[in-house]
């Protein structure tokens, strides 16, 4: 069974590599790469898979997943200037994808070892736009 | 591998009708979608791309490329118009929410070349939300 927690957080983030011309960073990431940075209200989805445990009914008791987003994801991002405070992000670039492959990578050794699995990591950059991320192997 | 979405909006009108049937069967088979002059909605484009992010840019696409390839290839006939009107449903093909959708998974192949260089990013998934109740999806194969 999949279930599935939202979360959200305002941050701001410029994609923007120093080792590149102004030019091609304009052409790579367009108004992205503003290096004074933008912000959007992400919206976070993390869908666990597992079996709902046979006594409690839960795949897993969903205050506990909560704790878990708002303490690798919700409190370190929320209103933070990605590039500057939260590291890897002062060297690897936030785009969305990387964005949602570090959430991953942060939430990842809390599940597994018989409990529920981590299956995907869905980040909302705007209404229009998110990516999906069910880890390396797939 | 990672998968981007992003979403369209048009609104367009479409009428249900196919030439190869009598009046009375097409408003038994399509109902109110037969109606003489057509209705319209608030379609919701979704397009899915799938590939490794790039190790350099962080990106694994350029998302202005798939929103020109959109534009030029969908948008600018679809948007504000009467489906039934476009060469692409002349004829027997109905406009139908599951055309509408194969029509459009075929012009973005078509166009997938010129805009992205190969092997990646490939088009995974053409989704349209017709109305909040209806939603009709396709997954693009690449074998």
């Amino acid at each position: 069974m999949l279930i599935t927690r939202k979360a959200e957080f305002s941050a701001s983030h410029a994609c923007y590599r120093s080792d590149w011309s102004a030019e091609r960073n304009r052409e790579v990431y367009g108004a992205s790469a503003n290096p004074r940075g933008h912000g959007h209200n992400y919206v976070l989805e993390v869908t666990l898979e597992g079996t709902p445990d046979r006594e409690t009914g839960m795949v897993l008791d969903l205050k506990d997943l909560k704790e878990i987003l708002n303490r690798e994801v919700v409190e370190p991002f929320d209103h933070r200037f990605l590039n500057h405070e939260v590291p890897p992000f002062n060297r690897v670039i936030p785009t969305t994808e990387n964005i949602a492959v570090e959430i991953w990578r942060r939430l990842e050794p809390h599940f597994g070892n018989g409990g529920p699995r981590l299956h995907r990591v869905r980040l909302w950059e705007t209404e229009d736009l998110f990516v999906d991320f069910h880890g390396e192997a797939s | 591998m990672i998968r981007l979405t992003r979403r369209y909006r048009f609104a367009a009108s479409h009428r249900l009708h196919s030439p190869a049937l009598s009046e009375e069967a097409n408003q038994e088979l399509y109902g109110k979608c037969n109606n003489p002059y057509g209705h319209g909605h608030d379609y919701i484009l979704e397009i899915t791309a799938r590939g490794p992010v790039d190790q350099e840019s962080g990106l694994l696409m350029n998302v202005a490329a798939l929103d020109g390839l959109v534009e030029r290839r969908v948008l600018d006939e679809f948007r504000m118009s009467y489906l039934n009107d476009s060469a692409s449903f002349a004829g027997a093909r109905v406009p139908t929410t599951e055309n509408l959708v194969e029509e459009i998974r075929a012009r973005l192949g078509d166009g997938w070349g010129e805009t992205f260089s190969a092997p990646w990013p490939v088009l995974e998934k053409v989704r349209i939300r017709e109305t909040r109740k209806n939603t009709f999806e396709t997954m693009v194969s690449h074998s």
